[in-house]
Formats: structure tokens, C-alpha cells, sequence
């Protein structure tokens, strides 16, 4: 038991979390052909069917039972009434998802051989509203209704102690839905965590359909017409969003640090403040100097190293395994997809950077609130 | 009424018939033929959000997971729940806490602020699940695009409404909760004191920016969550953002009808 419970731990580290997520990311979602390949060879695609849909929720099922009934630190962060819901989301996302990728993958498989798709009917075929959707409707409020009324009365709304601004409980934790954005405070200086990197999600949601020019796959499951756009979608969602937010909720507790599912948040455990800035490393560390005075000079590696960010992987992308998407998108909408997907990579970029050198800012001129 | 038996009317068919009646609902009894079942969808008001007919695909659950339907519904079940929790709940330090005890041991039916608040957290998930159906169904494609860009202040608004919502219990979890989002705003580039270029803001001698007077401040009304803040949030939760997201939802649902309607293939 003990051994599940420390392997569970372990696993659910962001360190291992992240790097076993974007080491199987790109297979259980392909977004190109090879990756496609390697999936359909290992049969990965098989958790889409029926029973890898049976199997997923077992697992998830026995994990939740095995916590929410042996371990008295789990129970404590699933039965916390405001993380009722994001449990209800894990469920919620993981059924929703099996069940889009199922019809996906089917609808696949009826245009490989040049069916039409589960969606197609006989446009002069048409049902009526009433009675056909009014029912449906009908039968969907009512079991929503009974669920949040159900929901209400099993469940009391939290009241914790009456405001004190001159005690600030540990962790102080934004509602859930905004954790994601906390916990990137981690890696990234609120202006960029809280303020730029919204805007920059919101602007991006909004830009897709501008860039997706890919005619097919409209109005109907599919993933082969659409692998691309599939996949980097999820990864921002469910790979990044989803799971920064489960982070952030279950796996954070006093001074932020990180607890495993089975640990008691101690909050004794003060934060290793081992991090270090980029000009430390190289002045310090490597030239054997002190920091020279003038700013731009003490953070000129950091502003290169992030100016060839943006400035050499570009380039370079465009003519490798980008190059497709230039050639079909044209100037502008390729240079905002570019934009995007760097910005999006830059997020797991420096969680590595921090995890493998302790690295703290590329570029830090906190006289100015400058860091990155 | 088909099994009505012959020559005898049901009590249905006698009420339906009445003046009164054929007065509020322009088309009459339960309509039957399928003359009476267009009409009764085009000539209610609330039900002509709807077309009249629709491709089969559309009205089955596994297509669109009901999920902007429900978004609505929600929605709709916590203006009427928000409603009644405005007669009891009063946006001031001194009675907000209080208030908020009394609305679940005195309050008759004291089970509104539970779906009040689990209907919050209900909406914002059917929000996102909406999204990703309407994202792997790629419905958000010509000539749907303008339309998912006004699904995403949809998300936005209801990320903010729940968010401006969470202060008004004004126990620890809510003021903490809302520091901690609202500090954020400290560190805007250029418009918050603590976030870069801030500097920049000057004409003269005069900061344009400063603790006094930045993103931060603007949204508590004060250098901390306060009395103000409060009220701030109260006024923007019931009223402002409610009406801004009505109006962006007429248009969301006028855009789906106009734009031909639900998404499906050819
Ligand atoms: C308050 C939030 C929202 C409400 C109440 C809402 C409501 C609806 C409803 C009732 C429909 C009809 C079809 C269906 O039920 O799936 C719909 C369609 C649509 N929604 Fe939303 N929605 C919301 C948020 C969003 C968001 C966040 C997005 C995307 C970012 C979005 C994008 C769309 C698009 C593109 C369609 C057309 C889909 C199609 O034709 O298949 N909506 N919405």
C-alpha cells in the first residue's frame, strides 16, 4: 500500500508529471504522420474504443476509491468542497474527450474508405423541432436540474472563517479555474503569468479559426483530416491548462510547495531558495566576475538568448518541419501561428530550464520589473 | 388528442380552446399535424431561437453534447437563484458574513446559495466542455469564426463572473482568493506600478501610475480588498457583467442561426 501510495508521489512530481506528458503527448495524439504511424503500431488509438474507454475510467475510478478510502491527506483535498467540482471536471474531460476521439477515429475510418461520415444525412431529410429537439432539451434540463439540486443539498457551500486582512492563510489560493495562472507564477513573474499570457490565451483562442485554413473536418468528428490542429489544441488544453490547474488545486500546498496526493502539507517546509539568474551563472559563475553595473550588459546573454528564441527558431522551423505550414498560410497568418506556438512552448521551456539549472530569470532587471 | 375518444373532448382540448388561451399561445392546443408543429415552434417566442427543422445529426446528444445548451440553462438557473439571494444578501462589511450564515439556517429553502455557487463552478466546465465539442467538430470554420470569437468572451465573461462572484461570502477563502487574482493586476505592463515600463508612464514629473492609481486599484478600489472592493464586485457581478454577457449571448445565438444554423458536414 505504502509503495502505491510513495509511487503515486513520485509520479505525480511536476517534473516526472511533465516530462512522462510530453514524452507520450505527440503518440496518444500524433500530429503529423510519423507520430501516427508509431501510434497505430503500438495500437495506441485502442483507447478509443469501448473498452480502452471502460479501461481509462476504471483506472480513474479505483485511484479516486483507493485514495478517498485508505489515505486521510487525500481525503483531505478531495472532499475540500470547492475542489468537488474540478473532480467532476477530471471526469467530465476525460469522458467528453474519449467520447469525441471515439466518434473521431470512427468517422476516420468511414472516409478511408469513402463512406460518408457518421454525421451525413440525406439534406432533404430534415427533422422537426418540435417534437425531435424540444425533447431532448426538455429531458437535459430536467436531469440538470436534478443533479445541481441533488448537488446543493448533499453538499454545503463553504463558509470559512469572516475576512481578516491581517491573516493570510497558507497557501492563498485564486478559485480554481484560475490556478493554471498561479501556478505559472512559479516560472514566470506576474506579468507575465497573470497579465500577458491570458491575454496572449484569449487572443490565441480567438485567432484559430483565422489561421486554421484547413477546409475539411467541418461540421463533423474527425482526427486524420486535422492532426495538426488537433494536436497542438490539446496540448494547450488538456496537456498544459488542464493539468496546471490540477497541479495548482490538489498538489500545492503551504508556501506553494508541492505535495503528492498521499502527503500531509507541512508547513513547516520552507521553499529551497536555490534559484539563480541567468547573469549570475554567467558572470559570476563562469566569468569569475561581479555583475557588471550597467544593466544592459549584466542581461545582454538573457536578452540573446531570448531574442534567438524568437529570432533564430523561426527560421529554422520554417524550413524544416514547418514548412507546409508557411507555404499554405502565407506571411501574416504564419507569423501569428509562430508567435503562438512559441509562446505556448515557452511555458515548458522554462519549467525545464528551472527544474535542470535552478535557472530563476532569463533576463532580470527587477529595478525595472523586468523579468523573465 | 389522438386517443381523445370520439365526440367527447378531453379537459386539455377545453382549456386549450378557450379564449384566453388561443390569446397566449398563438397556436393553439398540442399540436399535432405537422402544420401545427412549425408553426408552434416559429410562432412562440421563445422557441424561435430555433429553426423550424433541422438535419437529423443535430438534434442527437453525441453530436453536441448538449453542452451550449446547458451552458445557457445554467446560466438561466443562476439569474433566478442570484435573484433571490439579492433579497437577503447586503454588500457591506458589516453584513455580507453574517448574511451569508442566514442564508443557509434562516432563509426557508436554504439550499440557494449551495446551487447558487455549485451552478457557478457547473458553468464554467459546461463553458469549456462546449468549446472543445465545438473545437473537434471544427465548427468554429468559415463561416462559424466570427462566432467562436464571441464564444470566447462568452468563456471570458463567465471566468469573470465567477471569479467577481467568489468575494461576495467575504470570509477568508473569498478576500484571499480575490487578493491574490487582483494583485495580478499590479504587475500590467505599463498600467500597473509593479509591472515593467510603469516607469515610462510619467509626463513630467507627475507618475501617471502609482499605487494609488493603477490596474490593481482600478479593480479593488483601493490598495486592498475593501468595503469598496466589495461593492465594486457586487454591482459588477449582479449587474454589469450579467448584462454584458446577455448581449453577447444574443448575438452568439443570432450568429448560429444566421450562419446557417448548426454545423455539419457539406
Ligand atoms: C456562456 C457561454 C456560451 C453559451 C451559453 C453558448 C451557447 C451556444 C449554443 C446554445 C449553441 C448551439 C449549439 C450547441 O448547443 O452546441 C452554440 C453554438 C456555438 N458556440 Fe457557443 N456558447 C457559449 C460559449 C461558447 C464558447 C466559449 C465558444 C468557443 C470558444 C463557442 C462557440 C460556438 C460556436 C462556434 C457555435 C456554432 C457551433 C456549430 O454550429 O456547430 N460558444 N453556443
Amino acid at each position: 500500500m505504502e509503495i502505491i501510495k510513495s509511487f503515486i508521489n513520485y509520479i505525480s512530481r511536476p517534473t516526472v508529471l511533465f516530462t512522462v506528458v510530453l514524452a507520450t503527448f505527440f503518440f496518444v495524439f500524433p500530429p503529423n504522420n510519423w507520430f501516427m504511424k508509431v501510434n497505430r503500431k503500438l495500437r495506441i488509438y485502442k483507447i478509443w474504443s469501448n473498452k480502452g474507454g471502460i479501461v481509462i475510467f476504471s483506472v480513474l475510478l479505483a485511484f479516486f476509491l483507493f485514495g478517498g478510502l485508505t489515505d486521510h491527506n487525500f481525503q483531505l483535498i478531495i472532499f475540500k468542497p470547492d475542489n468537488v467540482p474540478i473532480i467532476g471536471l477530471i471526469f467530465g474531460v476525460t469522458f467528453f474527450l474519449w467520447l469525441g476521439m471515439k466518434q473521431a477515429l470512427e468517422n476516420d475510418e468511414r472516409i478511408a474508405n469513402n463512406e460518408p461520415v457518421d454525421e451525413y444525412y440525406d439534406p432533404e431529410d430534415k427533422v422537426l423541432v418540435w417534437p425531435d429537439l424540444i425533447y431532448v432539451e426538455f429531458i437535459a434540463l430536467i436531469l440538470c436540474s436534478v443533479f445541481l439540486t441533488i448537488w446543493g443539498i448533499v453538499l454545503k457551500a463553504p463558509l470559512e472563517e469572516p475576512a481578516n486582512l491581517a491573516d493570510s492563510p497558507n497557501p492563498s489560493k485564486a478559485p480554481w479555474y484560475f490556478l493554471g495562472l498561479q501556478e505559472m507564477l512559479v516560472y514566470y513573474d506576474p506579468w507575465l503569468a497573470g497579465v500577458v499570457f491570458p491575454t496572449l490565451i484569449i487572443v490565441g483562442l480567438m485567432a484559430i479559426p483565422y489561421i486554421d485554413l484547413n477546409p475539411k473536418g467541418s461540421g463533423y468528428y474527425s482526427y486524420a483530416e486535422r492532426k495538426a490542429e488537433i494536436s497542438i489544441f490539446m496540448f494547450g488544453w488538456l496537456g498544459m491548462w488542464v493539468i496546471l490547474i490540477i497541479i495548482g488545486t490538489f498538489l500545492r500546498g503551504p508556501n506553494w510547495n508541492f505535495f503528492g496526493p498521499f502527503q500531509y502539507w507541512d508547513s513547516h517546509l520552507l521553499p529551497a531558495l536555490t534559484n539563480v539568474n541567468l547573469s549570475e551563472y554567467v558572470w559570476v559563475k563562469w566569468l569569475e566576475q561581479g555583475l557588471p553595473k550597467n544593466i544592459i550588459k549584466r542581461e545582454i546573454f538573457g536578452f540573446l538568448l531570448i531574442g534567438g528564441y524568437f529570432a533564430f527558431l523561426p527560421p529554422i522551423l520554417t524550413l524544416t518541419i514547418f514548412k507546409k505550414y508557411f507555404e499554405k498560410l502565407g506571411t501574416a497568418r504564419y507569423s501569428v501561428f509562430l508567435v503562438l506556438v512559441l509562446s505556448l512552448a515557452a511555458l515548458p521551456a522554462k519549467m525545464y530550464l528551472r527544474w535542470l539549472f535552478n535557472l530563476k530569470y532569463l533576463v532580470a532587471i527587477p529595478e525595472y520589473f523586468f523579468n523573465i | 388528442m389522438k386517443d381523445s375518444k370520439e365526440g367527447k373532448e378531453s379537459l386539455f382540448q377545453k382549456v386549450s380552446s378557450t379564449q384566453i388561451w388561443r390569446s397566449i399561445f398563438r397556436t393553439g392546443g398540442i399540436p399535432t399535424t405537422r402544420r401545427q408543429r412549425m408553426m408552434g415552434v416559429l410562432n412562440n417566442v421563445f422557441l424561435h431561437l430555433h429553426p423550424v427543422r433541422l438535419p437529423k445529426h443535430a438534434v442527437k446528444v453525441k453530436y453536441t453534447w448538449c453542452m451550449g445548451g446547458l451552458s445557457f440553462f445554467v446560466f438561466l438557473i443562476l439569474t433566478i437563484t442570484g435573484i433571490l439571494l439579492m433579497f437577503y444578501y447586503r454588500p457591506t462589511v458589516e453584513h455580507a458574513y453574517m448574511d451569508m450564515i442566514d442564508l443557509g439556517e434562516q432563509v426557508p429553502l436554504g439550499i440557494m446559495r449551495e446551487i447558487h455557487r455549485w451552478g457557478a463552478h457547473l458553468m464554467v466546465i459546461t463553458v469549456w466542455l462546449h468549446m472543445f465539442r465545438v473545437f473537434l467538430t471544427g465548427s468554429y470554420k468559415p463561416p462559424r469564426e466570427f462566432n467562436w470569437a464571441v464564444g470566447v468572451i462568452l468563456l471570458t465573461l463567465t471566468l469573470l463572473l465567477s471569479f467577481t462572484g467568489y468575494l461576495l461570502p467575504w470570509d477568508q477563502l473569498a478576500i484571499w482568493a480575490i487578493t491574490v487574482g487582483a494583485n495580478m493586476g499590479r504587475a500590467s505592463p505599463f498600467l500597473g506600478y509593479e509591472g515593467p515600463g510603469a516607469a515610462l508612464m510619467q509626463i513630467g514629473d507627475v507618475k501617471l501610475v502609482h499605487p494609488g492609481a493603477d490596474a490593481s486599484f482600478i479593480l479593488k478600489a483601493g490598495r486592498f480588498v475593501g468595503e469598496a472592493t466589495l461593492l465594486r464586485f457586487y454591482v459588477l457581478h449582479c449587474i454589469g457583467l450579467p448584462f454584458i454577457i446577455m448581449i453577447f449571448m444574443a448575438v452568439h445565438f443570432w450568429r448560429v442561426r444566421k450562419d446557417g444554423g448548426i454545423s455539419g458536414p457539406t
